[in-house]
């Protein structure tokens, strides 16, 4: 009777080693390379924008310039610092899932997404401050007082990029609401953390987008002040 | 029994491997560097360079963007597989980026096909 309760005597594979790996290395490898793959395709995906923001820059560098100074470099610069904090967040939370610290892990999950949070709350008082002043391409659009109406261009792609840049912060976030579960129950250890890994190296990524579009959205024409 | 019935450690041998992890001092020393580097570019855009402005502006973006995949994203750390896959999709970007901007930013240079 008893021999039917015990536990089979070895088990073959490790409960969170998938079957088609050899080891919890080698599935380590594969899921940062799958990661990497996508990020390529990212890359990619955002580099077509700024091809778009580049060309515009090309044949209208007065609009761009005017249409730079309509953001406010110091809500900018405060997302880009709140942003870079929560990259460090996040690295500190991938730290506490490969050592198995349970509680860090969880904690710098959640400080990573208020961090998230602010930078989109921040970019939410930044868009209704466009709003307000009909900087929003389309019907409501009025051209500034002096200024070409193709700035209305810098505007659609200021909202094109910062746009798909918050859309994939909201994403994140809620790839860590979705990681808060496995983490406090504590399934992350040396061996088995891709999960945190992968959606540390996608923020990183994130973090990284948003580094080129501060100085190139924000930044343009900031010494003619 | 009980040591049967126990959970079992299942340690080392099959699947077991060490992974890096890096020190919190040096995650602080990076996250200190971006935050240098980030009032650095708002600090040099006071300045007019002329057509440096960018130049400058992009050099300290790709220098901070660098800090983030070697040691946030831990490809110092990773396989030979992974660094290709990361700097291939950079040379990727930049085949896309050199066509494109030959094309657009020489038309007219050289007049119509054939003349």
């Amino acid at each position: 009777m008893a021999e039917i309760s015990a536990p089979s005597q070895q088990p073959a594979h490790p409960a969170k080693l998938q079957h088609h790996f050899e080891s919890y290395s080698q599935q380590r490898e594969s899921a940062t390379l799958g990661m990497w793959m996508f990020l390529v395709t990212e890359i990619m995906f955002f580099g077509g924008l700024f091809v778009v923001y580049t060309l515009f820059r090309f044949n209208f560098p007065a609009a761009a310039r005017l249409g730079s100074e309509h953001l406010d470099v110091t809500l900018g610069a405060l997302n880009t610092a709140v942003l870079i904090g929560s990259s460090l967040t996040m690295a500190l939370a991938v730290r506490a899932a490969q050592t198995a610290r349970r509680k860090p892990l969880v904690g710098w999950l959640l400080a990573t997404m208020a961090l998230g949070l602010v930078f989109l709350g921040v970019k939410v008082v930044e868009y209704a401050e466009k709003i307000s002043h009909h900087l929003v391409p389309g019907a409501h659009f009025q051209v500034p007082p002096g200024e070409p109406a193709v700035v209305e261009a810098f505007f659609a792609i200021y909202f094109s990029m910062t746009g798909l840049h918050a859309l994939h912060m909201i994403v994140g976030v809620g790839v860590m609401t979705w990681l808060l579960f496995p983490a406090w129950k504590g399934v992350f250890n040396e061996d088995y953390h891709n999960p945190v890994e992968c959606a540390g190296l996608y923020w990183h990524f994130v973090d990284i987008v948003w580094i080129f579009l501060f100085p190139l959205l924000y930044l343009l024409g900031f010494h003619l002040h | 029994m009980s040591s049967l019935t126990s959970s079992s450690p299942s340690p080392a041998s099959s699947g077991h491997s060490s992974v890096h992890v890096s020190p919190v001092g040096t995650y602080l020393a990076i996250f200190g560097a971006l935050l240098v580097l980030t009032a650095t570019t708002v600090w040099v855009a006071y300045f007019d360079f002329g057509v440096l402005n960018d130049v400058v502006a992009m050099a300290i973006a790709v220098a901070k963007a660098t800090l983030v995949i070697l040691f946030f994203m831990h490809v110092r750390y990773s396989t030979k597989l992974t660094k290709l896959t990361v700097v291939g999709g950079f040379v990727w970007l930049f085949i896309f980026f050199l066509l494109l901007f030959a094309d657009y930013f020489t038309r007219g240079v050289f007049g119509p096909a054939g003349k």
